[in-house]
């Protein structure tokens, strides 16, 4: 299933690519895409797995960028 | 963003204060720099020390810390400080622009309704038009949005399209017509029932495909991520190098100068410039298409149009209007609007679109009592009894089996043969109609230099070689049936180059398995038709075939754009790494590499929102 996630506050495009490499390494998400013009993300994963994935995105969110907030929309 | 700019502005003045006064003791020239190092640098220094901690090293915040501390360190204070205000200032405009173009695209998006008026039992109520049900009574009010689609069931109005379908002619709507949200109602109040609920609603389908598309990805987008990922590592490894090794091999070589130029890398390693400038681009290029009407539901179907080849052409419906018309009368011992109503009549219990047509061109009500007897003849025509006469409508054949002797008429399309008591009486010729713009699609591919046109068609062969050579397409396939079209494609796949891509425009309906096969599938008419969304790259919210050249012409500009900012970009970058190895260059012309380099690349990707005029 496709999740979608609002992503405030980040800094620069560079910071996007890099968070999205980091997101893209979570297990059990098949893919991410984040969208720094648009402040948005979408990833694909399971949907069983779907709470757990959220949980492990917003540490590492907070562990790369933690002036950044995700919500999921 | 005002409290940014005080931040840069103080301690700019600062700056221009320690330069330009010599204090007798210069210490105090000293002092300035410093405290207006630590007003411009604060939030960086701050972001600097948290990432180190996260072991986060290539990060840019820690590369200008690293670059500007050095500075210091090597008694280069003036530099220090004006590096940093320079990097401020590179990353308040860049902040300005991204902000600039995500508003300048939303207002051209700005179709989202912010309320319904929902009728209830006594009162007008404003609502959330989440919260509206189907079924629902709605009203819109002159000026307003309508924010959900429905059939309109009180009301004449004409309503403005132009959010959607950049089509700037008002369309008027009456009872019963379909409406859908997004439009705007201009004059008259409009009564709706509700038909879709908002997240069904054209309107939210509509700006979740655009708000999405920048998450598909180009090619470019990609290369220069990736390109980012390896170029910051590889030269802060090789500043690292240049500060410490430069100085132990060579004995005239100094630490201070050595340490220097690795500043410079430093301050040139930073990514950020050459990576925001190309979503940027692709941003604009994908809002400038929604703004003539065409959605682009990826950056990366974007990119793709730029390097079309083959546009193949489905013909009705695309090219044609896919209604059929009556194009010519020609009547002996007759007038015309006789040999209309007399066929009108003839034709009046027959289902056929042939006789949607005729009945269509005469345009009056028909009195049956005068119709006695009809007789449909399967392949041939009708004959009829009308007015006491014997009426023969239909094609050579009926007219050879009767021993009428009839002018042959040598149009192309369907052609009606009419004869009235076994005489003949003239033709209705029938036929499908070329969109206007049609011929101005075609002239643009070729202007756009589009390689090959192709047209696809179940149609007869005559016809669909008419409707081509009226157009000048370059290649036609006729009577083909749908999966023969798929196989068609197929072939045509083979023949374009490794880099060029094939674009299919259908009307998104009866074409997807061709939509899908395509490197870019694109549907025409899209406003209103959720398959058409659904199962094409590209969606022509009009019926309008031109837009495709724009679009082309749009998406050229879009790449030319992209790859100027990256030429340039890399070019000034790895010049100036080059001279700063060499001691020819100093900290100014890196931090030009940096800051200026990216608010050229940002004016220059700013362009694109303009679109192709």
């Amino acid at each position: 299933m496709k999740v979608k996630f609002k992503i405030k506050g980040l800094d620069c495009a560079n910071c996007a690519a890099e968070l999205e490499r980091k997101i893209q390494k979570i297990e059990g998400i098949t893919e991410a895409s984040i969208s720094f013009m648009t402040e948005k993300m979408i990833i694909e994963c399971n949907d069983n797995e779907k709470d757990e994935i959220v949980e492990k995105i917003k540490k590492v969110v907070k562990k790369e960028e933690p002036d950044v907030v995700v919500e999921e929309r | 963003m005002k409290k940014r700019g005080i931040k840069i502005l103080l301690p700019a003045i600062l700056y221009i204060i320690a330069i330009a006064v010599s204090f007798e003791n210069g210490l105090i020239n000293t002092c300035i720099f410093i405290v207006s190092y630590l007003i411009v640098g604060f939030d960086i220094l701050k972001k600097a020390l948290r990432n180190i901690i996260r072991g986060k090293v290539f990060d840019e915040n820690f590369l200008m810390a690293v670059a500007t501390l050095g500075a210091f360190g090597i008694g280069e204070f003036p530099e220090a400080v004006a590096v940093m205000l320079f990097y401020q200032v590179g990353e308040l405009f860049q902040s300005y622009a991204v902000d600039k173009s995500r508003k300048s695209i939303s207002s051209l998006m700005d179709i989202r309704p912010d309320f319904a008026n929902l009728v209830k039992e006594d009162k007008i109520e404003k609502v959330d038009p989440d919260d509206v049900e189907i079924g629902n009574i709605i009203i819109v009010k002159p000026g307003e949005k309508v924010p959900l689609d429905g059939v309109v069931i009180e009301g004449i109005s004409m309503i403005d399209t132009m959010a959607l379908t950049g089509e700037s002619v008002p369309r008027k709507v009456e009872v019963g017509n379909e409406i859908l949200s997004g439009c705007i109602n201009q004059n008259g109040l409009l009564k709706i029932k509700v038909a879709r609920e908002y997240d069904e609603s054209t309107v939210s389908k509509i700006l979740e495909l655009v708000e999405n598309a920048s998450n598909k990805k180009s090619k470019s987008e990609n290369f220069i991520t990736k390109f980012a990922k390896y170029y910051t590592p590889i030269v802060v490894i090789i500043a690292v190098i240049l500060a410490f090794i430069p100085p132990i091999i060579f004995k005239d070589a100094t630490f201070s100068d050595w340490i220097y130029r690795a500043l410079s890398f430093l301050v040139v390693s930073c990514p950020c410039a050459l990576v925001i400038s190309i979503p940027l681009s692709f941003f604009g290029g994908i809002g400038g298409a929604s703004k003539m009407g065409v959605l682009i539901k990826g950056s990366n179907y974007l990119e793709a149009l730029a390097n079309t080849e083959i546009v193949v052409f489905d013909k009705t419906g695309t090219l044609t209007k896919g209604v059929f018309e009556v194009q010519k009368i020609e009547t002996e011992d007759i007038s015309e609007d006789e040999l209309i109503r007399i066929s009108a009549y003839a034709e009046n219990y027959s289902n056929h679109p042939i006789a949607q047509s005729i009945k269509k061109a005469y345009n009056k009500p028909i009195d049956e009592k005068l119709i006695d007897n009809t007789e449909e003849l399967s392949g041939l025509g009708i004959i009829a009894q009308i007015e006491d006469k014997k009426v023969l409508v239909g094609n050579e054949k009926l007219m050879q089996k009767n021993n009428i002797k009839y002018k042959k008429c040598d149009d192309v399309g369907t052609i009606l043969y009419v004869a009235i008591n076994n005489e003949f009486k003239g033709f209705i010729l029938i036929s499908d109609k070329i969109k206007d713009d049609a011929f101005e699609t075609i002239k643009k591919l070729k202007e756009s230099n589009i390689k090959q046109t192709v047209m696809l068609t179940g149609d007869r062969k005559d016809v669909a070689d008419d409707v081509a050579k009226k157009l000048s397409i370059d290649k036609v396939c006729s009577e083909l049936l749908p999966d023969e079209k798929v196989k068609e494609v197929e072939k045509l796949l083979k023949t374009r180059s490794e880099k060029g891509k094939l674009a299919f425009v259908g009307d998104g309906i009866n074409d997807a398995p061709v939509l899908a096969i395509s490197d870019i599938g694109i549907a025409m008419g899209g406003l209103g038709s959720d398959a058409a969304i659904e199962a094409s790259d590209i969606v022509i919210m009009t019926d309008k075939p031109s837009e495709i050249g724009n679009a082309i012409k749009l998406s050229k500009k879009t790449m030319r754009i992209v790859y100027q900012n990256i030429i340039f970009a890399i070019f000034v970058k790895v010049v100036v790494l080059i001279l700063s190895a060499l001691g020819l260059s100093t900290m100014w012309e890196a931090v030009f590499a940096d800051v200026g380099v990216s608010m050229i690349a940002i004016i220059n990707a700013l362009r694109v929102l303009r679109g192709i005029k």
